[in-house]
């Protein structure tokens, strides 16, 4: 996708082009046999449908721009004839192939685009998500989702979004989007918001591949190699997350032979690596309170301290009342549970927050490990009064249950 | 490709030449647009008279019915524009981020649909 994208610069077009090329592939491939590189033959299949395309835009005088990125490109090769070749020299190859997925990358995650769009768009034209599975994701209609898609689309055509890296002074800022971005697909895989399942592995796995992907093309950057950490140390738990009823289980209850070592410890390399850099960030401080569980064998050996130290120095990078309500429970598990109370208290004090369950579940949870289970179980209740997945709401039924109301 | 920049600001008392602000304004627009020549994208750029001195035009069943002032009563109305030749949006945002008005309203980027424009 990336490669043919980059040569028509139109999203649309090269979308087209690659279905194309899949369908020629079942076509001959059966009968002509497979090649000796599929995918370079699909690639330059898909270019060639894709010039095709072009052209026949170009003589109906509509997308002159995409027009005059052909020219260059393709030499004396007609359509034609192209078709059925074996694709030949760059196409396919080598650390042009590379540069095209992290141009993608960045053109799908471009802040011009509504954000949320952002993420559909990169599940499709980086993960090669079909519609209806990014539609499943976002609880909409397939038919919602493609309007959506080819809304962000055409935007991208007609505004003439560049499929190009962003040049160092805006790096920056487009680096925070895209990364922001695989961690949302992360984040929606991990914890499903709505339906039954709790987590969707696909989408973790997609986030990780994306996220490993962009550590390749920029080993430099810290916070990526911060975000790769983050996703790797909190996906190795994952097997552990939910019981075989489906149930959520909490990391202290969570059975940690099954945490893959060898996840924690690629994610553990990559964040050292990362930290040396003496750049911190969001994503390495998230990485590292991921770390602080993972390091920690039994549950009760877990280093709250240096976790709430952590989250105290995240709330400079990121000033937000999640990470003010995990620094409460970090300080109350750390052993001052009347301090963490106290922080929670004052989030619930304003109006906004008041509707957020998980600030009326960590407070629950404080509660009752401060003993005052009728407090606790009305504040379970309340959680459960603001609207809780399927999975949440088994939980806090067996919570009030052992609390005895 | 063309994009045009609307420049949207506060329509506020006429600005008086004098004063330390306007002579600030006057120096960054000054700046920036010498910028742009220098880097061959600016193609036009004007500020507009209020919107007092607007008259909408719309033709109806073949009448022409005029009112005196905008289209819409809003508070924030265009001000100005400028138009540029640049190479894709990124470039184009770079250039409307320069733009004073960007501090004190904001711009509005817009790409230019390529026509042929019949030449008079």
């Amino acid at each position: 996708m990336a490669s043919v994208t980059r040569l028509v610069g139109d999203l649309a077009t090269a979308e087209d082009a690659v279905q194309d090329a899949c369908l020629a592939a079942v076509q001959q491939w059966p009968v002509q046999g497979v090649p000796a590189n599929p995918r370079a033959w699909l690639i330059s299949v898909a270019r060639h449908k894709a010039l095709d395309a072009v052209r026949r835009d170009a003589r109906r005088g509509r997308r002159e721009l995409v027009a005059a990125r052909e020219a260059p490109t393709d030499g004396a090769g007609g359509p034609g004839t192209a078709d059925t070749d074996p694709p030949t020299g760059s196409v396919g190859t080598g650390a042009g192939t590379a540069a095209d997925e992290l141009a993608l990358i960045f053109m799908c995650c471009h802040p011009a685009l509504e954000p949320s769009v952002r993420v559909a768009l990169t599940l499709r034209a980086v993960c090669g998500l079909a519609t209806a599975e990014i539609a499943a994701v976002f609880l909409v209609p397939e038919a919602t989702m493609a309007k959506r898609l080819t809304r962000a689309k055409r935007k991208i055509r007609d505004a003439g979004i560049a499929l190009r890296m962003p040049e160092p002074p805006a790096l920056a800022e487009r680096l925070d989007a895209v990364l922001r971005v695989v961690y949302l697909v992360f984040t929606e895989g991990h914890k499903a918001s709505a339906g039954d399942t709790l987590v969707r592995a696909d989408l973790c796995d997609r986030a990780v591949e994306l996220a490993r992907c962009l550590r390749t093309l920029l080993p430099d950057e810290p916070e990526v190699a911060g975000l790769l950490a983050l996703l790797l140390l909190t996906d190795a738990r994952r097997a552990a997350r939910v019981d075989p009823n489906g149930d959520l289980v909490l990391l202290e209850e969570q059975d940690r032979r099954l945490w893959r070592r060898d996840a924690i410890a690629e994610g553990e390399a990559l964040l050292e690596a990362a930290l040396r850099a003496g750049r911190p960030g969001p994503y390495q401080l998230h990485a590292a309170i991921a770390a602080c569980h993972s390091t920690a064998a039994r549950a009760d050996d877990t280093d709250w301290r240096q976790i709430a130290l952590l989250y105290a120095e995240l709330l400079r990078h990121e000033p937000s009342p999640v990470v003010e309500a995990n620094r409460a429970v970090a300080v109350a598990m750390a052993g001052d549970l009347d301090a963490g109370l106290r922080i929670l208290d004052s989030l619930g004090g304003q109006e906004r927050l008041r509707r957020w369950p998980a600030l009326h579940l960590a407070r629950a949870d404080l509660l009752r490990r401060a003993g005052r289970h009728a407090e606790a179980a009305q504040a379970y209740r309340a959680a459960r009064g603001l609207g809780l997945t399927p999975a949440e709401q088994r939980f806090v039924e067996r919570r009030l249950g052992r609390l005895g109301s | 490709m063309k994009y045009l920049f609307l420049l949207y600001a506060p329509e506020g008392p006429p600005e008086d030449p004098d004063d330390v602000e306007y002579a600030e304004t006057y120096r960054a627009w000054a700046q920036t647009l010498a910028e742009m020549s220098e880097a061959g994208v600016l193609i036009d750029c004007a500020p507009l008279r209020p919107v007092s001195s607007a008259t909408t035009v719309r033709v109806r069943d073949g009448r022409t019915l005029l009112t005196d002032g905008p289209a819409a009563e809003v508070r924030e109305q265009v001000g100005g524009y400028t138009l540029v030749e640049c190479d894709d949006l990124d470039e184009a945002l770079r250039w409307a981020s320069r733009i004073p008005s960007a501090r004190t309203g904001w711009v509005e980027v817009r790409p230019v649909l390529p026509t042929r424009a019949p030449t008079p």
